[in-house]
């Protein structure tokens, strides 16, 4: 019996070293037909041009997430600090769930309020012709990326001891310069952890960028463009491609990108959570 | 005491933010509920999609999302819940736990499209499932492994060691401990947790892209080799891929209205369970 446990907590392992096997030996394959550094230094995709660089995929990535943290970012923290030093116990009895509950509405209802409210709406705002655009994603990934920076700079937030702001309030300190000074800084490595989990929630977005962003395939010029992301041409570009070519493998090439780029990220993240565990009180 | 400008502000500020949250949250709700409460009937939910999908009802990518889901349970339950005995009861504290966790942590944040790649290339292409329920559903059942594993692994900690302790000193084996005191404690916290992946993984639609969702299925056959319809990718194809949007749109709402509303029907649930049988867990 212990060995059927000891099967299934070891399986885990055999799933992640999988994918990583997956990416990498499809990599490997791409790499053999396309040189690394025109891989990663080419601005161009068009497949049907033997034209694989993966830098205007990236770069859409980034804006569409760095926009999103913009407005996440503030949003995120400030209900945090709000829920966990402000807020009358009823409220925040509520909000709490509720915000979970956010996290749990499917990518694809997401994607679909980008399509029918987010591009109206910026369409109207920005006068463009059309709203599915970086800012778009951005908006939608926003609200993605929310449910987990609230709950865990939350929990870091009610984490730091309660004495703490009792001796600055004895000293004299308002409650404001107590969060600031005191708070604050105290759940700082909380607060950045629960950031990077975000973003790591964002970047990794499938559904709600392809719907919203446009998905045209060039450099990105601004929040305005129509972008494409690593994710959303993954998901464009598998289900027509021929199995086993060239473009199939750089697919998986630029998934490996995205791999690495989200286990950095979790990775951070959990430093710095591992960080905060060794110096509590 | 009288409060002072400078502390009303910031706070003014961050219940700002706490309101754009709130006001996010409701007005997406019932927007969706409003606009998707207009064509929800039993009509919509028990007919099969008509006309090119411009009429008729989503009983086809239901049942499709029904099974999906059945099949990932069937996956992830049963290893998800014995990797966390594992842990819990069984693993010393050594370099290979430590690399399990790590795995498994990482698992989690892995995005859900490399879990996409990943099924087509070990059960669609590799197992030679080719593109079917069976290899979405083996897909998701592993990108919900890593919850499963970390909710019930918490669940079963949550057990007092003394009720260990004292199953042991009246003879019982590490085995007869876990089948008949730590699982059935463990139980409804183990369900909560089960509740919320299999919704997260019902929601799901990158991974299920390439490894056996189709855009049309003609009647309401299933089978494991088959492939088949699911809500969410019903919903993304009616939006983006359908040629008649005027026409379709109602569906859509209708199909976002019918995912939100499993969703936090599945939330409430799980809350329900977690409040009514939280107390006697805990002792």
């Amino acid at each position: 019996m212990q060995l059927a446990f000891q099967a299934s907590g070891f399986f885990c392992i055999a799933v992640l070293g999988g994918i990583l096997l997956m990416l990498l030996w499809n990599s490997i394959a791409f790499f053999t037909d396309v040189p690394l550094f025109f891989f990663l230094s080419g601005t161009v995709w068009q497949p049907e041009n033997q034209q694989y660089g993966i830098l205007s995929l990236l770069v859409s990535t980034l804006l569409v997430t760095i926009g999103a943290m913009a407005m996440a970012i503030p949003i995120g923290i400030g209900t945090a600090l709000y829920l966990a030093e402000y807020a009358l116990p009823v409220l925040r009895n509520w909000l709490k769930p509720a915000v979970e509950m956010l996290a749990a509405i499917p990518s694809v209802v997401i994607g679909f309020i980008g399509i029918v409210v987010i591009n109206p709406a910026i369409m109207a705002i920005a006068k463009t012709s059309n709203g599915l655009n970086a800012l778009n994603g951005s908006v939608l990934l926003a609200t993605m990326a929310l449910p987990t920076i609230i709950t865990v700079a939350e929990d870091a937030i009610r984490a730091v001891p309660q004495a703490f702001r009792e001796a600055s309030y004895g000293l004299g300190a308002s409650k404001w310069a107590t969060l600031q000074k005191i708070v604050v800084p105290a759940a700082y490595p909380g607060m950045i952890a629960a950031i990077m989990l975000g973003i790591g929630r964002a970047i990794g977005e499938t559904m709600t960028v392809l719907m919203a962003t446009g998905n045209a395939i060039a450099f990105p010029k601004g929040m305005l463009s129509s972008v494409r992301t690593i994710t959303a041409n993954i998901a464009i570009e598998m289900g027509e491609v021929p199995f086993f070519s060239t473009h199939y493998y750089g697919l998986f090439a630029t998934a490996l990108v995205l791999f690495i780029i989200s286990f950095a990220v979790n990775f951070a993240a959990e430093k710095v959570t591992a960080h905060i565990r060794k110096f509590q009180i | 005491m009288k409060t002072h400008v400078t502390e009303r502000v910031p706070q003014a500020m961050l219940l700002l933010a706490a309101l754009v949250v709130a006001v996010l949250l409701v007005s997406l709700g019932s927007y969706l509920l409003l606009k998707g409460g207009e064509v929800l009937s039993v009509d919509f939910l028990t007919s099969i999609p008509a006309q090119g999908m411009t009429a008729g009802g989503i009983l086809t990518p239901i049942i499709g999302t029904v099974a999906l889901t059945l099949i990932t349970a069937a996956v992830s339950v049963p290893i998800g819940i014995g990797a966390a005995v594992y842990l819990s009861e069984y693993a010393s504290d050594n370099w290979l736990t430590q690399i399990a966790r790590a795995a498994i942590r990482n698992l989690a944040g892995v995005p859900s499209i490399i879990f996409g790649l990943f099924g087509l290339t070990i059960f669609v292409q590799g197992l030679q499932l080719g593109s079917s329920l069976l290899s979405s559903g083996l897909t998701l059942g592993l990108l919900s492994l890593p919850y499963i594993i970390t909710t019930s692994e918490e669940a079963i900690r949550a057990i007092p060691r003394i009720v260990r302790e004292s199953a042991l000193a009246l003879g019982a084996t590490q085995w007869e401990v876990i089948r008949d005191i730590i699982l059935p404690a463990a139980t409804p916290s183990i369900a909560t947790g089960v509740i919320l992946s299999l919704s997260r993984a019902a929601g799901e639609t990158a991974p299920i892209l390439f490894t056996g969702a189709t855009f049309y299925l003609s009647g309401n056959s299933v089978g494991l080799m088959q492939e088949f319809m699911a809500l969410p990718y019903h919903l993304y194809t009616l939006v983006t891929q359908h040629q008649a949007i005027e026409q379709v749109q109602p569906i859509a709402f209708g199909t976002a209205c019918v995912l939100l509303l499993t969703v936090l029907l599945l939330n409430l649930a799980a809350i329900s369970i977690r409040r009514k049988y939280m107390p006697s867990t805990l002792l």
